[in-house]
């Protein structure tokens, strides 16, 4: 429940050792490295840019590699395997893949290349096609397109625009050219945007000929093929097939490559650590025969670093406590159940400078509100025996994603629990299905009571909760301030607040406006009264006179103390920010009984029962899916706006460790 | 010719003005903040589940809408064979009652939908950020659900 306290370390060596000390630390992965150098001059760093770009080109064709792989040989993943985590892989491997790196990286290359002749084979392949398809018109014609005639006769091959059959052709040739004589037209094809002909005359009528044609729109081929187009169509499909061979014989290659996948995976997660490395290197101050490095450790870890490094390589290594000003990154270390809710935290902002990990206190409530809101215990079962098994069955997942499955495991249980006391099990599906199909009714009785039947009594409990977190959160806030000593603050803003708003809620209570929302009229003795009164006038004073401390000037300090009162609307506002518990757990619940509704309009036969089945597992699954988005989003929304906002900022950076950056797999840690 | 429709009319009316306003309001938010989705995906489907979550934000308000008009005509008899006769006078409360959610979610999803296409511009950009993005949406919603709120409570009152 806490923060991870930090150590500076701080480290100089020999050059000769920087390679192993490097790769050591970055597989202990416990250091962020942040140089802090009084004078630059004195010593210099490496310029490593041109050696991690190649090792980051390097990992970037191996991960392409792969992505062609799995276009050419699909590796088959269910849909749950993604939550498995990367794959565990002895060092022994990975020490292989460094030495082998070259073959690896061969065996990439080609994969690449492949694609990449793929890529062009199917590109000359459409054009061979595109090819023999303007050729389809032609296809009638015996001689080459380009032929022009023999010794005596002229051939005029091209095209019309338009649909023209012979004796339009003959009739212009007539009209045009009428001395003329023995023209053989032969329409080869046609289409309805042009007449593909061949026409033959003799050679002298020739030009006459044309000239008659091209009045009717005559043209010839812009660049005409040299050969008969039905066996110049025949070669070009011959070419496309060996084309296709080739296509088919490279994918054939690549699919063979299946088997390097690990290896590939291997090699790229070893070119992207030993980027990390050279990124980390470029940083380090060196001099002529030594280099230093400096960073952030967790105090745990910090002295078995220093012995190690100081016994194994001789360096000179400290450490020191973080001065107060500075900003430490932050790491933070919870309980099993209260580090499900650090990535929740992790989404507002970690605790910042001086601020305390509420991780534990957020983590409650959370589970507590969202079971609250979603409050149907058979919808509660299914998250959390969904979560359950994911958790169970795949314990390596990352570790992140875990945190957050854990969270909706815990949330799940309390909307079971919550489910229970309201009596919501799919809605009101009981009740409905034994009256539908067993002809009485059956409920299960809530074991408090049923929020749709009393919704003032809820609204009431509602904010009744809403009042118990946001006082939670004044009191962390006061937790704050008596650690820090700042007694002043802890009267001014924390106390004189209880005072009046505890002397607000008294006043409240025993009046005719509260009995008339709560139907039921609360009495308090006199005295008791009285001290409500007293209290919230003691508060109200108090904030109002010392609320604006910082001021020296009265009129100033007043004026900031009745501002700072005027904050009590914004708790109206937060404590009726709580009404959505109310709001969301109905919604669930009428949702679900509209469903279970129109799922039983169909009758008691069989048909009715199979469409009840039908409506039912459709109709809960979108219910369910909506108000978990809702439970989520409004848990999150008052923790964040209402509950933080009493007492927490955020705005710490996170601890990023130099450690093995993998994408594919983890190294499994020498013992 | 107002005085010839029955207290029945005046539920009905109210339950179909509460599923009406507050769905056109929902349909409209869900929709421009699916094609901001859509957008994004088109540059990275890795984003697909963070939008996706970010667009439904704007659906509930017609959700609120159904669950008030349901509350109304269930409490009221008038689902099913409908043998009950209102008068005037509780049909026109009714009516009341649904007014907040439709009114409210309408105006509110629209503007939880704009709300929430610039919040999906925040996860276009800064994926880490999702946490936040999905508040800005959520805090529109506020108002939604006083509202109805206010439709449920006022409902049994009638």
């Amino acid at each position: 429940m806490a923060v991870v306290q930090m150590q500076r370390i701080n480290l100089c060596a020999l050059k000769k050792d920087r390679k192993a000390i490097l790769e050591r630390l970055q597989e202990i992965g416990a250091i962020e490295i942040d140089i802090r150098l009084e004078d630059e001059d004195i010593c210099e760093k490496q310029d490593v840019g041109s050696q991690r770009a190649l090792f980051e080109r390097r990992a970037q064709t191996a991960d392409q590699a792969l992505e062609i792989l799995q276009q050419y040989a699909p590796e088959k993943k269910g849909m749950l395997d993604s939550l498995a985590g990367k794959p565990l892989v002895e060092k022994e491997l990975f020490e292989k893949a460094a030495a082998d790196q070259d073959n690896y990286m061969k065996t990439a290359s080609r994969i690449v290349s492949l694609d990449r002749q793929i890529a062009e084979g199917r590109a000359t392949a459409l054009k061979l096609e595109t090819q023999a398809e303007a050729l389809t018109p032609w296809l009638g014609l015996t001689v080459p397109v380009s032929f022009s005639g023999t010794k005596k006769t002229s051939v005029l091959i091209g095209t019309m625009a338009g649909a023209a059959d012979i004796h339009q052709v003959c009739g212009l040739i007539a009209g045009h050219a009428p001395e003329t004589d023995a023209v053989d037209v032969q329409i080869i094809s046609a289409d309805k945007d042009f007449t593909y002909l061949a026409v033959t005359c003799l050679k002298k009528d020739a030009a006459r000929v044309e000239e008659a044609l091209r009045a009717g729109g005559f043209a010839k081929p812009a660049s005409p093929v040299r050969k008969v187009p039905a066996q110049y169509r025949q070669e070009l499909e011959e070419q496309i097939r060996t084309v296709q061979q080739q296509v088919d014989g490279y994918a054939k290659e690549i699919a063979d490559c299946a088997g390097c996948r690990q290896e590939l995976r291997l090699v790229s997660d070893y070119y992207r650590v030993r980027a990390e490395k050279y990124r980390i290197l470029g940083e380090l101050p060196q001099t002529a025969s030594t280099f230093a490095v400096s960073g952030y450790v967790p105090a745990a870890m910090a002295d078995r670093i220093v012995r190690e490094m100081s016994e194994r390589y001789g360096a000179a290594a400290e450490t020191e406590a973080i001065p107060e000003e500075e900003d430490s990154p932050v790491l933070l270390h919870n309980n099993g159940f209260s580090e499900s809710v650090e990535g929740v935290l992790a989404s507002f902002g970690l605790p910042g400078k001086g601020e305390i990990d509420p991780s534990f206190i957020t983590s409650i409530f959370y589970v507590f509100l969202f079971g609250l809101m979603l409050s149907d215990a058979a919808y509660g079962l299914i998250v959390s025996a969904a979560c359950g098994t994911v958790l169970l069955k795949f314990p390596r997942m990352d570790r992140d994603f875990r945190k957050s499955v854990k969270l909706f495991f815990w949330c799940g249980l309390s909307t079971l629990v919550w489910g229970v006391l309201f009596g919501g099990y799919f809605g009101d599906a009981i009740d409905v299905v034994s009256e539908t199909f067993f002809g009485h009714k059956i409920s299960i009785p809530a074991l408090w009571f049923v929020p749709l039947n009393e919704p003032m009594k809820m609204l009431i409990y509602s904010m009744l909760f809403g009042v118990i977190h946001l006082f939670t959160g004044l009191a962390m806030k006061g937790y704050m301030c008596l650690r820090d000593r700042k007694y002043m603050d802890f009267l001014c803003d924390v106390v004189f607040w209880f005072l009046l708003l505890i002397g607000l809620i008294g006043i409240l209570l025993p009046t005719d406006l509260f009995a008339g929302i709560a139907g039921q009229q609360i009495v308090f003795p006199a005295a008791m009264s009285a001290a409500a009164k007293w209290s919230a006038i003691a508060g109200a004073v108090g904030i109002l006179l010392f609320s604006g401390r910082s001021s020296k000037n009265p009129g100033v300090r007043i004026a900031l103390g009745a501002y700072d009162l005027y904050n009590i609307t914004g708790w109206l506002s937060d404590v009726l920010s709580y009404s959505r518990l109310l709001a969301l757990g109905l919604a669930t619940g009428v949702i679900a009984s509209v469903i279970n509704q129109m799922g039983s309009m169909f009758g008691s036969g069989i048909v009715g029962a199979i469409i009840f089945i039908a409506v039912f597992l459709i109709g809960h699954s979108f219910n369910m899916g909506i108000n978990l988005l809702g439970a989520y989003v409004h848990t999150c929304r008052l923790q964040y706006v209402e509950f933080f906002g009493k007492f927490y900022e955020g705005g710490g950076s996170p601890f990023e460790p130099f450690r093995l950056k993998t994408k594919y797999i983890d190294i499994k840690e020498e013992k | 010719m107002l005085a010839s429709i029955t207290g029945n009319g005046w539920a009905l009316f109210g339950a179909a003005l509460a599923v009406i306003l507050a769905g056109c309001g929902s349909a409209y938010g869900v929709g421009v903040a699916g094609q901001a989705a859509s957008g994004v995906v088109s540059e990275d489907p890795s984003k697909f589940a963070k939008v996706l979550v970010i667009q439904l934000l704007p659906g509930t308000q017609g959700i609120y809408g159904l669950l008030v008009a349901f509350v109304a005509l269930s409490r009221y008899g008038l689902l099913g064979s409908g043998s009950v006769e209102l008068d005037v006078a509780t049909g026109l409360m009714v009516m009341a009652a649904c007014l907040p959610i439709g009114i409210v979610g309408l105006i509110s999803a629209m503007h939880q939908g704009r709300t929430a296409v610039a919040a999906i511009g925040i996860v276009a950009k800064k994926p880490d950020q999702f946490g936040k993005a999905m508040l800005f949406p959520a805090m529109v919603e506020t108002y939604a659900i006083l509202a109805l709120l206010i439709s449920i409570l006022a409902l049994p009152a009638v």
